[in-house]
């Protein structure tokens, strides 16, 4: 049976990383040349590690669904990214940085991990740089940075609203040069469709050429995993449409464990859902909270007259206006992190002060700020984000407050690996998103950026090179072996058979109702009877799905509704292991909030006796229940305690 | 609103493709434009699903393929030409940032893939863009490789640079400006990266180099050349500025002089 081995070093927390990256072994450049890495997503995880591994001379195969490397979802991340270069002298250290977000997980995520986060944190901003990424500067000609919820230093470092864009686009440069070198071969437009395992080892992957409907085989030594999260399970989420989480799903199936699928992240600032035709949400940054101000209307009269639109929000005078954020946690005020402000939306919305026509939404108000620093300095700031909202509601964010609420975002859970990123197969490697390693209940304001980026740049490829190290003797993978042949026969077989179904409902129709079950019981409120009401009615829809759903046209041409469909049957699957994972974590920590599980106030209550664990769940076959392995969290360095925001 | 949608169906590379006309009913104002796009195919699936409108002539195109990712203007993957105009009748946004606020109940609209030598039809309204690839493999980079490099505030930039070469570095690479320009010239695209690099530094160590191999794979991909119409900059929906490619060529210019 596999054994859950963390991996993680002994020695004093500021000492792990440097002494177990001179202990490992690292593979010499003639073999390089030798070894062939599979890297699956173009993100800032999978473009960095390319780039990376290119460089140092390993022959890399990259894979993307989209037409282009460029359009990776990290592109779309707004804010900012985190480092501890205390630039601003408010006494940031990464020691800070690590215990922030240690805390801001609510401590299920491992030490280890999070300490080596921060301390190579300093170094992106370094390679970023040198790779011409436009940050923020001022006048004196050195960086800019901002504030993000759970800190109370500045330390995040942007580009306008577009640093993710910034970002990717240095990882993508790099990508090319390597591309133009012939050390990395891209392939975009392909879907990685399974893994392919021989005796026990991740040897490569069947992708399906999305132009023209063929199946590929490429063999490598190793495979990694950089496909982003699975928060599309919801159907409405802030994700691009196309993300998905199907390669986690096909790695779990071939024995990688998945760990803590429940933890889903749900970010407070996003325009509301506007009604039944909508396909996606959008996020409003959350950097728009330094400058920002949540609230509810104090009435329940003047809510009234604001959902009919009879009084303007700011019509509205300051003494009648509850910054509930303000009040309950005067430390961090508008500056708490994601879970908490998101709970404290839905709570004031509950008690029927939400301020749109459905009662789901709050204000998000840049009145003081503007008044106080001017409409060009708010507008230098956040120019795109004021202009995006404008585009997409029709309302003018100078005069009038957005309207927000929160929405799927991110998830913290992922495939589990190793203090080396190595997954429970060995040669399969999971980093960024994919992964779930540093990130605890809840993840941090502008951590995401620098996780996927230090996964890539500075830990993965010497981590490889430890696996790889034993591999220089093994000749490139056959890809005529009878493995390939399986996979390849098992994902033909499940592709004939939904054309064959040729039901009455289309893939979208489906992947909706997954999406108002997962919102209703998985998200941010979830309790047993509920969740138990999830699993059974994920399960119903899973078996209309295979007996109704209609998938047009061919396999042999460029067809998206064929993709949407082999997405949205591995989501079915995901969900369900969501609400387990949910229902057997009976407490609440994070974005994991379970009812029976809060203090008098509301707050979440952990119960560290009984779930200091990831839990990493194993695939058994196909409707069997899943088994669950635990590997226990050992807090060596802090001290678990009750997240206090308010003093 | 209540519309009529005239739509360029085209099976694939090879095929010759045609205009097909749709209507589609109901839709809310405040639906972006692509949510829109999403209910008609929802109707041309059931529709080709269906035996009685099957056998009524419904046509078996099936759903019209369209390219589409972020949905917040930022991925640069959608692509549609819409009433003569790229990313439709609004500025500075991109297809999934349009809403259909902007059009009238019965309007007709045209929808057209981008149309250029550069950017090949892969299937109706979808288009291949790997030519932008390539054109920034050929030099759209700083040769730096990962680590060793210096701590970032060691490299001050002027804050107005900083500024500028971010307003450069805003392209999105969706391709506007090449279905735009009557020459379908990628000039504004290649300008944003040459001239955001130029204006830092660190990029200027190898300008001269970068801006002869882009502008030479430019060429060499097909793409028309640039009489300084503007179209490309009227379009971005990054507002970037014909500035840029008057730096492209100042950087162009002065590295074929010293060569």
């Amino acid at each position: 049976m596999t054994k859950l081995i963390s991996l993680v070093p002994e020695g004093p927390l500021s000492q792990k990383w440097t002494e177990h990256k001179s202990h490992i072994r690292v593979v010499s450049p003639g073999n390089k040349r030798k070894l062939e890495i599979i890297v699956i997503g173009t993100g800032l995880g999978g473009a960095s590690a390319a780039a990376s591994l290119g460089e140092l001379g390993y022959n890399v195969k990259i894979f993307c669904i989209s037409d282009s490397p460029r359009r990776a979802h990290s592109i779309a991340a707004q804010g900012g990214i985190n480092a501890a270069k205390n630039y601003q002298n408010d006494n940031d250290s990464v020691y800070r940085l690590f215990y922030d977000t240690i805390k801001g997980g609510d401590y299920r995520s491992r030490e280890a991990n999070v300490y080596r986060l921060a301390e190579v944190s300093n170094n992106i901003i370094d390679q970023c740089v040198a790779q011409g990424v436009p940050f923020a500067r001022d006048y004196g000609g050195l960086l800019d940075n901002r504030s993000f919820g759970g800190a109370q230093v500045s330390r995040t470092f942007y580009a306008r609203g577009q640093t993710g864009q910034q970002l990717l686009l240095g990882a993508y440069a790099s990508l090319n040069r390597q591309i133009s070198k012939g050390n990395v071969k891209s392939y975009p437009r392909h879907e990685m469709l399974d893994l392919v395992v021989i005796d026990g080892e991740a040897k490569g992957i069947i992708a399906r050429n999305l132009e023209t409907g063929e199946m590929e085989r490429f063999g490598a030594h190793a495979v990694v995993i950089a496909s982003g999260g699975y928060g599309n399970t919801y159907f409405l989420s802030t994700n691009a449409m196309n993300s998905n989480g199907s390669v986690l799903w096909q790695c779990y199936k071939k024995g990688a464990f998945f760990a803590n699928p429940c933890f889903a992240q749900i970010h407070p600032t996003c325009i509301p859902v506007h009604g039944e035709q909508q396909s996606k949400l959008t996020l409003m940054s959350e950097s728009l909270r330094n400058d920002g101000r949540i609230w509810v209307p104090k009435k329940l009269e003047d809510v009234e007259k604001i959902r009919k639109g009879t009084i303007k929000a700011s019509q509205i005078p300051e003494e009648d206006r509850d910054y509930y954020l303000e009040r309950r946690y005067p430390a961090f005020g508008n500056l708490v992190p994601r879970d908490v402000a998101s709970r404290a939306a839905k709570e004031r919305c509950d008690a029927g002060y939400g301020v749109n026509e459905k009662g789901l939404a709050v204000f998000l108000d840049f009145s003081t700020s503007i008044e106080r620093l001017g409409k060009d300095v708010i507008s230098s700031r956040y120019g795109n984000l004021f202009q995006m909202y404008e585009k997409i509601t029709d309302v003018n964010p100078y005069k009038e407050p957005m309207m927000i609420f929160p929405a799927i975002h991110y998830t913290m859970g992922g495939i589990w690996v190793d203090y080396n990123l190595q997954t429970t197969i060995p040669g399969l490697y999971a980093i960024g998103e994919a992964n779930f390693s540093d990130h605890g209940g809840n993840r941090l304001g502008a951590s995401a950026l620098m996780q996927g980026l230090a996964d890539g740049y500075f830990i993965l490829p010497y981590t490889i090179g430890d696996y790889l190290a034993g591999k220089i003797q093994f000749p490139k993978t056959d890809i005529k072996h009878p493995a390939f042949d399986e996979a390849e026969k098992n994902i033909k077989e499940r592709i004939t058979k939904l054309f064959s179904i040729k039901g009455t409902k289309s893939v979208d129709t489906f992947h909706k109702q997954l999406g108002h079950i997962m919102w209703e019981y998985v998200g941010m409120a979830r309790n047993e009877d509920g969740l138990k009401k999830a699993i059974k009615e994920i399960q119903e829809l899973r078996k209309k799905y295979w007996k109704d759903v209609f998938v047009p046209g061919e396999n042999t041409e460029f067809n998206q509704e064929l993709e949407k469909a082999l997405r949205v049957a591995d989501f079915m699957e995901i969900g369900e292991l969501m609400a387990r994972d949910a229902l057997n974590r009976k407490e609440s920590c994070g974005g994991h909030f379970r009812e029976e599980m809060q203090t008098e106030e509301g707050e979440t209550k952990r119960d560290d006796n009984n779930f200091m664990y990831v839990s990493a769940w194993e695939y058994k076959g196909e409707e069997l229940e899943p088994s669950l392995h635990k590997e226990d969290l050992k807090f060596e360095f802090v001290k678990p305690s009750t997240r206090n925001y308010k003093d | 609103m209540d519309l009529t949608l005239k739509v360029w169906r085209q099976k694939d590379a090879k095929s010759k493709g045609h205009f097909e006309n749709y209507k589609v009913n109901n839709i809310s104002p405040d639906s972006s434009f692509l949510e829109m796009m999403d209910i008609l195919n929802e109707q041309l699936i059931n529709e080709c699903n269906d035996p009685v409108s099957f056998n009524k002539g419904c046509k078996k195109d099936g759903p019209i393929a369209f390219d589409h990712d972020c949905r917040e203007g930022i991925c640069g993957m959608c692509s549609l030409y819409i009433n003569g105009r790229a990313h439709g009748p609004d500025n500075e946004i991109t297809t999934c940032q349009l809403h259909m606020r902007k059009f009238k109940d019965g309007d007709t609209i045209t929808i057209e893939p981008w149309r250029s030598n550069g950017f090949p039809v892969i299937k109706d309204l979808v288009v291949n863009r790997g030519a932008f690839d390539q054109i920034l493999q050929a030099g759209g980079f700083i040769s730096v490789n990962t680590g060793g490099t210096p701590d970032a505030n060691s490299i001050p930039i002027k804050k107005e640079k900083a500024d500028e070469c971010m307003d450069a570095a805003a392209c999105v690479g969706c391709g506007a400006c090449v279905a735009t320009c009557k020459n379908g010239s990628a000039m504004l695209f290649v300008a944003s990266r040459v001239s955001s690099l130029a204006l830092l530094p660190q990029g200027k160590i190898e300008g001269a180099r970068r801006a002869k191999a882009m502008v030479s794979k430019m060429d060499e991909l097909g793409f028309g050349s640039c009489t300084n119409t503007r179209a490309c900059e009227m379009e971005c929906p990054k507002h970037i500025t014909v500035s840029h490619i008057a730096r492209l060529n100042r950087e162009f210019l002065s590295a074929k002089l010293k060569d």
